[in-house]
């Protein structure tokens, strides 16, 4: 009997200390299916430009950090419930996520864009090579009219809870048949197989696939940014939670200035994604 | 709360038609792998036991995303006629959930067939009825009748189970809450409207099995 109370008051005594270890760390959550962003290795290890980011910036803090794994889709409940206290996870900077939680400065920005398998007959179509929806205008006007023409009808593919998603359900391209995803993995499979006619996403998020998988995933059309597609992507923090916010805030602009981020974002994008 | 009940609804009526066509099917497979698990060959009822054992053995999830992810990966069937029905969310849940309950169902059936009295079948044959009037008049009805209670809770289970479609893209009640709380960041509001409508229907299904178990079930 002895043993047994033994065990249990060890058992327990143990999950009292895993529970309280972590209390004066920065957790920060991350998704680990978005590369170049955040990914996974293959062994099961969490990497990308924004995990690289995020040691540099607990350092410049002088605090220690954890790095926790959480799903797109519950990203934002996960932080307000206070699962962890930053979110890294390739999020853009909108007002519709401000109006829960607070970003800090953008880090990085990257455009979206629009991805078909070869051969796709959208593949010829005439649009500018980038749009910026805060500029607006006649040649953003004349580009979404292309877009809208030539998706009309499409099946279009996206993750669930982005920006993307938000632009295709904003009603400014027009009717399609959109179909969204938990995993930007999943989007990228059913493009492939042909249950998409189109999928939408950040530009890199395609080329990674394509690159890795040898499937020939193209962009069309223009690439994307401003409006719906947000400001940049920035660290999200709990609205009360202003210390920390500055904090980041502070270190993003160390990372910044002494070209932290820019070397980090040249290696994992390919080219200098910082901002 | 109110305002997201239309959105939610809108996710039942797929929940409900994904629920009924796949108990459907499931019935009728059922219904054929039970008569193939009776066989006295034992080939066929090897190969009957083999599929429930798989359907009952692996997770639905597991079903569903090898049959929507799966064989769309084979190119020789993704140039088939099959392409038509598997490029479809829909069409792919329905074949994995109806697989699923299938399997269920057969074991169901068959332990019903197998708990019928000899007396019953003998006395049918000391009176001259055929082996064919024997079991549709006299074995399909007892058994359907014993499996009443059993059947009831698996309709509940696979209720549950259409929850999966969701990640598939479809938009069933489970995928309607899912975008509730994408939009507005608030997972316990989504969640627990969709979970009352679930136990709802739940609520509807128990009566309705109750009802015809008092009327057309065993009196003991």
């Amino acid at each position: 009997m002895n043993v047994i109370k033994n065990i249990f008051l060890t058992v327990l005594l143990s999950l009292f200390l895993i529970s309280t270890s972590s209390a004066d760390k920065i957790k920060i959550g991350t998704e680990g299916a978005y590369p170049p962003w955040n990914s996974k290795d293959a062994s099961g290890k969490l990497i990308g430009f924004e995990v690289e980011l995020a040691w540099t910036l607990c350092r410049y803090i002088g605090q220690q950090c954890e790095i926790v794994e959480q799903d797109w889709d519950g990203m934002i409940p996960a932080l307000t419930s206070k699962k962890f206290d930053a979110i890294m996870a390739g999020m853009s900077i909108t007002d519709e996520r401000m109006k829960t939680i607070n970003f800090s400065q953008g880090y990085a920005d990257e455009v979206a864009s629009l991805a078909v398998m070869k051969g796709s007959d959208l593949e010829g179509i005439d649009t500018p090579e980038a749009v910026n929806l805060n500029l607006g205008g006649s040649s953003v006007n004349k580009a979404m009219k292309t877009l809208t023409s030539a998706l009309s009808g499409k099946t279009v593919c996206t993750q669930i809870g982005t920006i993307h998603q938000n632009f295709l359900e904003s009603g400014d391209v027009g009717k399609i048949n959109l179909k969204t995803y938990k995993t930007q993995d999943e989007v990228n499979l059913d493009l492939s197989n042909g249950r998409c006619d189109v999928a939408l996403a950040a530009a890199v998020a395609f080329t990674d696939y394509a690159e890795k998988s040898g499937d020939a995933v193209v962009l069309v059309g223009p690439t994307f940014s401003g409006g719906a597609f947000g400001n940049g992507v920035g660290v999200g923090i709990r609205k009360d939670d202003t210390k920390l916010l500055k904090a980041f805030n502070k270190a993003i602009d160390k990372a910044r200035k002494d070209g932290h981020i820019s070397r980090i974002a040249i290696k994992w994008f390919g080219f200098d994604a910082s901002m | 709360m109110i305002s997201i009940f239309p959105s939610l609804l809108s996710g039942a009526v797929i929940t409900l038609q994904l629920l009924v066509s796949s108990m459907f099917f499931g019935l009728i497979i059922g219904l054929i792998f039970a008569i193939l698990r009776i066989n006295k060959n034992p080939i066929i009822n090897k190969f009957a036991y083999g599929y429930s054992y798989f359907f009952r053995g692996t997770p639905l999830l597991v079903q569903l995303y090898l049959i929507y992810y799966g064989l769309a990966n084979i190119e020789l069937l993704r140039n088939s006629f099959f392409w038509v029905i598997i490029k479809e969310p829909y069409w792919c849940a329905i074949i994995a959930f109806s697989l699923n309950t299938g399997a269920y169902t057969s074991e169901i059936l068959r332990s019903a067939f197998q708990t019928i009295k000899k007396g019953y079948i003998e006395a049918a044959q000391s009176l001259g009825v055929t082996k064919k009037i024997t079991f549709y008049r006299i074995q399909l009805p007892i058994a359907i009748k014993q499996s009443l209670p059993a059947y009831g809770n698996e309709i509940i289970l696979m209720l549950k189970g259409t929850s999966l479609a969701s990640v598939i893209t479809i938009m069933d009640l489970m995928g309607e809450a899912r975008k509730v709380n994408v939009l507005t960041f608030k997972p316990f509001e989504a969640f627990i409207t969709a979970g009352i409508i679930y136990l709802f229907i739940t609520f509807i299904i128990h009566n309705i099995i109750k009802y015809l178990e008092k009327k057309y079930g065993f009196q003991t």
